[in-house]
């Protein structure tokens, strides 16, 4: 970050003295570059640009496609269905997330501290669960928070005690938050621990010499190395949380009520093209989707270099 | 946490065939894959006048014997038994039988070929409701120059109806059916003392009696996500929802007085709580089914089948009843799903295509194996009044003529019931609107209302000049 590569050193005399293997190095390079932004103008910016070209016109059933320009982003800054499913992914990561970085965060560290017997064992079996596709595991939770003959539901009614509400209205956020912080703690959990396996021991030695103990340790040395695999971890949790549409996806199946085809934004995006089949306005949709995520992240970033300069 | 669409979008409108789930599961999910990398056929643009010319017997003949590659999408299990039946008769012409999932998933992918420009089958399994939805595109082929029109007497009187346009396009060829009736476990009838309802009057009455009396059971549900049930139940009231006249004039009457008198009906029973509301083809529901939290199934033909398949273990406890009616002096019924075959404008082999859908379905050999193979309940004539198929008596409804009953059912059916040509955003809105309401017990009158106002402006938003409400 600090220093500058840009700056030619004695930019003159190097082209004069050597002239050609400057120029080689440069076709080179071009056509070892080439598969990649073939693929990546093919794969990346055209599916891009054809989606900010179509998010430009409005279709009708009846009347056929006409140019539309702004107009559907004007529609859409103004959709509450729209701006709800954002507010409701936003809800969800400014709870899930913490809970879930949290809870990576002590496996990591236990788990680093040597003191557990078993971690391998452990190690697995937390991450077990990012191995589980996201929807065998919706489809699993679903089951488990099943109102009649779900198991939580099976305990309470032998207890003669009411059935959790887990499908409920009230609910449901936390429902899902918990199936997601269940599938992804564990994930994070490998990346945080990766970054701890990387601070070399010499640290700790000092440390110890200079009488810290392991509190002190996870403290002075153990978090500060761990900042920007966190801030790595963050980023991610930024995207999937804006992103969230397969958990909500399926428990609609058995909670149809309360979640409706607008539910998270991407849910929306989905069924406004494949329900109401407009695909243009799903197009504007997914963009202005994408727009709330980068300015998230951005300001995530900032935020975390601000910190680490300052 | 996230990804592209590759889950099984729930599909309110799609009525479930009879296979078993597990199969249903399997044959939505693993094979969609498959079918979007194997559908790369070409594409021809839509053939221009195909409602004209009938096409001469020479043609036809000539056609049938030119070698020729068809793709079909369908989602029925085992259909190559019935292929295989007509690639006897037409050595020359080859079906290729691609799973594209069932009901809204390949509707879905459809519609996504049809936009693309490529990719699309030369025939395609689709249901009744779906038709319009693709009619309105102009997406079929209208198959009266391929001699459809003479089927008109072979297929029963209602699916004609439903499988022609306004302007006596036939867009489709009936394979089965689903007329509405109500099955029901005698054993739980038996022990509360409740006759079997023939009104819905005495229905009603009979889910208060029963809860009541045993607090665990219900005497039915109604899924708070199956709008076609709900269709079904304003087809048997006599309700006319959606009636298209030309192509962008529509009439929305979701609530008027027929549909407002099943709302005030079903609102209440919900409201006080003695029926089931729960979304039906889940677990859960499957559950319930199996260990008697429901009496009845209010159902289509195709559910006794399925039932058999998803219930096993009531066995030998269940019976088959027509609906309860409003007017027990004028019994009528309604339908909830059966499909069609369609055959794609875009296909460049249009004669085999079109001969391939009526030969799927009429021919008496290939007609019949669906009703033995795939145990659907037939749509023509002929296999409604055989012996054989009205004499069968299943194990699992304690040996009663199970057919007969729903035979009796499909000549009550009303032949003018109409679907909107947006069906899927109508299917969502209902669950959104009136669904609800039946789930969290608030009005469902109300809701009414606002499902009339969300159709109409979706309406209004796609060009349609819209009347009534």
């Amino acid at each position: 970050m600090a220093t500058t590569a840009a700056t030619p050193v004695a930019p003159a005399r190097t082209n004069r003295t050597k002239p050609t293997p400057r120029r080689r190095h440069g076709t080179a390079g071009a056509l070892f570059i080439a598969p990649f932004m073939a693929l990546f103008l093919l794969l990346f910016l055209a599916p891009l640009g054809y989606a900010a070209y179509l998010s430009l016109f409005q279709e009708k059933l009846i009347g056929g496609s006409t140019f539309v320009g702004l107009d559907n982003y004007i529609t859409a800054l103004k959709d509450p269905l729209l701006l709800k499913g954002i507010g409701r992914v936003a809800l969800f990561f400014v709870i899930q997330v913490p809970v879930m970085l949290l809870l990576a965060l002590c496996f990591a560290l236990a788990l680093d501290s040597g003191l557990l017997r078993l971690a391998r064992v452990i190690r697995l079996g937390i991450f077990v669960p990012y191995a589980v596709p996201s929807v065998i595991a919706t489809l699993m939770w679903g089951y488990l928070y099943g109102p009649d003959f779900g198991p939580f539901a099976q305990i309470s009614h032998d207890l003669h005690l009411p059935a959790p509400h887990f499908l409920s209205d009230s609910w449901m956020l936390g429902s899902l938050a918990n199936i997601v912080t269940w599938e992804f703690v564990g994930y994070n959990m490998i990346i945080l621990y990766a970054a701890l396996r990387t601070i070399p021991a010499e640290l700790y030695e000092a440390a110890a010499m200079d009488g810290a103990g392991a509190w002190r340790i996870a403290w002075s040395i153990k978090l500060p190395a761990l900042r920007p695999a966190l801030t790595l971890t963050l980023l991610f949790s930024v995207i999937g949380s804006f992103q969230l549409f397969n958990e909500p996806n399926l428990l609609m199946k058995v909670a149809p009520d309360v979640i409706t085809s607008s539910y998270t934004a991407n849910l929306y995006a989905y069924s406004v093209a494949f329900i109401s089949q407009q695909t243009n306005y799903a197009a504007t949709v997914s963009f202005i989707l994408g727009l709330v995520i980068v300015i998230v992240s951005y300001a995530f970033l900032l935020t975390a270099n601000r910190r680490r300069t300052a | 946490m996230s990804g592209p669409f590759p889950s099984p979008f729930p599909s309110p409108s799609s009525s479930p065939s009879p296979l078993s789930r597990r199969g249903f599961l399997a044959a939505t999910g693993a094979l969609s894959l498959a079918a979007t990398l194997s559908a790369c056929g070409g594409d021809g643009g839509p053939p221009a006048g195909s409602s004209a010319k009938p096409v001469g017997r020479a043609d036809i003949d000539k056609a049938m014997k030119t070698p020729t590659q068809l793709t079909f999408w369908t989602w029925v299990p085992n259909i190559d038994k019935e292929v295989a039946l007509f690639e006897k008769k037409y050595p020359a012409v080859k079906i290729k039988v691609v799973n594209a999932g069932q009901g809204t998933p390949e509707y879905t992918k459809l519609r996504t070929a049809l936009k693309a420009g490529s990719g699309a089958p030369d025939m395609v399994q689709i249901e009744y409701q779906a038709i319009p939805t693709f009619t309105i595109t102009g997406s079929l082929l209208d198959l009266r120059p391929y001699g459809a029109s003479a089927l008109k007497s072979t297929f029963v009187d209602w699916t004609w109806g439903q499988v022609s346009g306004s302007g006596g396009e036939i867009w489709a060829i009936p394979q089965d059916t689903g007329p509405m009736g109500m099955l029901y476990r005698k054993d739980i009838f038996d022990r509360h003392g409740i006759q079997v309802p023939t009104t819905w009057d005495e229905f009603a009455a009979a889910a208060r009696t029963l809860h009541k009396a045993d607090p665990d059971v219900y005497l039915t549900n109604l899924a708070a996500n199956q709008v076609a049930a709900w269709h079904g139940l304003l087809w048997q009231a006599g309700a006319k929802p959606y009636v298209t006249s030309g192509k962008s004039d529509i009439t929305i009457s979701v609530d008027d007085t027929v549909s407002k008198k099943l709302g005030q009906y079903w609102g209440a029973l919900a409201k006080e709580g003695v029926i089931g509301v729960e979304p039906d083809f889940t677990d859960s529901w499957y559950a319930a089914l199996n260990k008697g939290k429901y009496a009845t199934w209010l159902t289509g033909a195709w559910g006794p089948a399925f039932l058999s398949g998803s219930a096993k273990a009531t066995a030998g406890k269940w019976r088959a009843a027509p609906l309860p009616q409003w007017d027990a002096a004028k019994p009528s019924a309604g339908n909830w799903g059966g499909s069609t075959t369609a055959v794609i404008r875009s296909t460049k082999n249009p004669i085999q295509a079109a001969v391939f859908a009526q030969f799927l379905n009429s021919d008496p050999a290939s007609a019949r194996r669906f009703t033995t193979e795939q145990f659907f309940f037939p749509a023509t004539k002929t296999l409604l009044a055989e012996a054989s198929f009205l004499g069968d008596t299943p194990a699992f409804y304690g040996g009663q003529k199970v057919n007969q009953v729903f035979a009796d059912i499909s000549t009550q059916v009303n032949p003018a019931f109409q679907w909107p040509p947006f069906l899927d955003r109508v299917a969502t809105d209902w669950t959104e609107t009136v669904g609800k309401s039946l789930a969290d017990k608030t009005d469902t009158v109300r809701a009414l209302g606002s499902w009339q106002s969300r159709i109409t402006t979706f309406a209004k938003g796609q060009g349609f000049t819209v009347e009534g409400g």
